[in-house]
């Protein structure tokens, strides 16, 4: 079997290029709206009151329970039908955030859970209120624990956006598919698209090393 | 009465359960100005329990607390945010493990709460905070975190945190029984002299010698009830009750039978 080696030269510029400008910033916004999401559904789970509890609950169940394709496809092309068309980037951000919101939720919960309750007190008896003492106490100590997970579910997004090129989203995927359907050399190039996002992985995961070591630094070891 | 005369803290009848379990049964206690009232009692007798009702951190089925002037709640009706902030306003807490926050520095941990609750320009609050720290003997601490200190300098900064919130009253939950008993001291020492400064404070404690040089009163609590109240002096070595005396002779020789 041959490989067209200059093609898989030629072709790696524009696929990285598809990644930076499609891969990256698709991923990016989705985590950043899907991580404000997963705190309102996490605060929503741990709140006294119990309709609020089963909205949350029924949010994350939902996400959890529905394939992330079947997602997209609902935004993208559903959801037009319903008369509302929704054009492929906002679809895809819409579609990531959301699912991020539903993972994400469930590991902040579990880190806000996971600081001891004399936290919460020592917040109160200094007059904090509720609001202040999960921002100012709780969830700053929430986010050393909540930090790997969270790292893992990015490096997810950033592979999972190729799901985005099936609604016409520029991305990594679709300008690796567009050369290979062009130059019928799918060996070359899908193997080259692994690699550039495993080469992203790497990247993201040498980050999270880094963020992970700086935030242990309070914590007696 | 005018309020001068009232005690600072008055409570009635405090009671409170969790499930079938009856923790307070109609607590009385009275705190004047200046005047330091030691609990003491078996554990799971409500020591505890009765402070963070204090603190608002708890909220009691039944019974009355009065903080002079002005603070009277009634626990009859629903506590609102208010009633609990009033609390908070009025009283800190110290407790046992400390409870610092672990992601702040030393002058982090006792600024902040000024700074934004109490509205204190920050200026004013790091030269207070510096003022308070120097007196414990931690100024050159500030910039610590609090996994840096030992047990005894944490719990020294958790009572400069409570003092910066100048309170009208102290709460301390068994300040030292986290501690090494070679750290005891200094930590009794910054309360004893807090005592002579004339702060009103109420000390859950198991130090019955400290108890006795400190207290104005001492308060038995057993069962969810007061058994026994007066003078430390007639309290920790002439008890009246069975349960107080009963309680004085293990805690003070564990391995007598
Ligand atoms: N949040 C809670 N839920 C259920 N039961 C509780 C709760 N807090 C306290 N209790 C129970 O109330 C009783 C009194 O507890 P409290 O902590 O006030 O006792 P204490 O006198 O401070 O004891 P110790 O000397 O061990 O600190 C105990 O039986 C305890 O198990
Ligand atoms: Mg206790």
């Amino acid at each position: 079997m041959d490989i067209d080696w200059q093609l898989f030269a030629d072709s790696f510029w524009p696929i990285l290029v598809g990644g930076a400008t499609g891969t990256i910033p698709l991923a990016l916004s989705s985590f950043a709206i899907g991580l404000v999401i997963a705190l309102g559904v996490a605060l929503l789970r741990l709140s006294p009151l119990k309709p609020l509890r089963a909205v949350g609950w029924f949010y994350v169940s939902v996400i959890r329970g529905t394939p992330l394709l079947v997602q997209l496809f609902f935004i993208f092309y559903a959801l037009p039908a319903l008369g509302w068309v929704v054009p492929p980037w906002p679809s895809a951000i819409l579609a990531f955030s959301l699912n991020v919101g539903g993972y994400a939720a469930e590991i902040i919960r579990a880190a806000i859970l996971s600081v001891p309750q004399g936290q919460w007190e020592a917040g109160y008896t200094v007059g904090y209120s509720k609001a202040q003492t999960l921002w100012r106490v709780i969830l700053p100590q929430a986010v050393r624990v909540a930090v790997p997970p969270l790292s893992n579910t990015f490096i997810s997004l950033v592979k999972d956006t190729s799901l985005a090129s099936v609604v016409l989203v520029t991305e990594l995927f679709r300008v690796a598919r567009q050369i290979a359907t062009f130059s019928s050399e799918f060996v070359a190039i899908y193997l080259e698209a692994a690699l550039i996002y495993w080469l992203f992985c790497l990247v993201l995961a040498w980050g999270q090393g880094r963020i992970e070591r700086r935030l242990s630094r309070h914590v007696v070891r | 009465m005018s309020s001068a005369e009232k005690p600072l803290l008055q409570v009635t009848g405090l009671r409170k359960r969790f499930g079938d379990n009856e923790v307070l049964r109609g607590i009385d206690l009275e705190v004047r100005r200046g005047q330091v009232v030691a609990i003491i009692g078996p554990s799971g007798s409500g020591k505890t329990t009765v402070l963070r009702s204090l603190n608002g951190l708890e909220v009691p089925d039944g019974g009355e607390i009065a903080i002079e002037p002005g603070l009277h709640l009634d626990f009859q009706y629903p506590l609102t945010d208010a009633h609990r902030y009033g609390l908070r306003d009025r009283s800190a807490m110290v407790f046992q493990n400390y409870n610092l926050f672990p992601h702040r520095t030393v002058l982090q941990n006792v600024t902040d709460a000024p700074i934004r609750v109490r509205g204190l320009p920050r200026a004013q609050a790091v030269a207070e905070a510096e003022a308070l720290l120097a007196r414990v003997g931690l100024a050159e601490k500030r910039d610590a975190y609090p996994y840096e200190l030992s047990g005894g300098q944490q719990q020294r900064v958790g009572i400069v945190r409570a003092l910066a919130l100048k309170p009208e009253l102290l709460l301390f939950d068994e300040p030292t029984s986290a501690l090494d008993p070679e750290l005891v001291g200094e930590v009794l020492q910054v309360i004893k002299e807090l005592a002579d400064e004339g702060w009103t404070m109420v000390i859950v404690t198991h130090e019955i010698s400290f108890a006795r040089q400190v207290a104005d009163e001492v308060l038995f609590i057993d069962g969810g009830v007061v058994v026994e109240r007066g003078a430390p002096k007639r309290i920790l070595t002439d008890p009246q009750e069975e349960r107080t005396a009963r309680f004085l002779q293990r805690l003070l020789h564990p391995f007598d039978d």
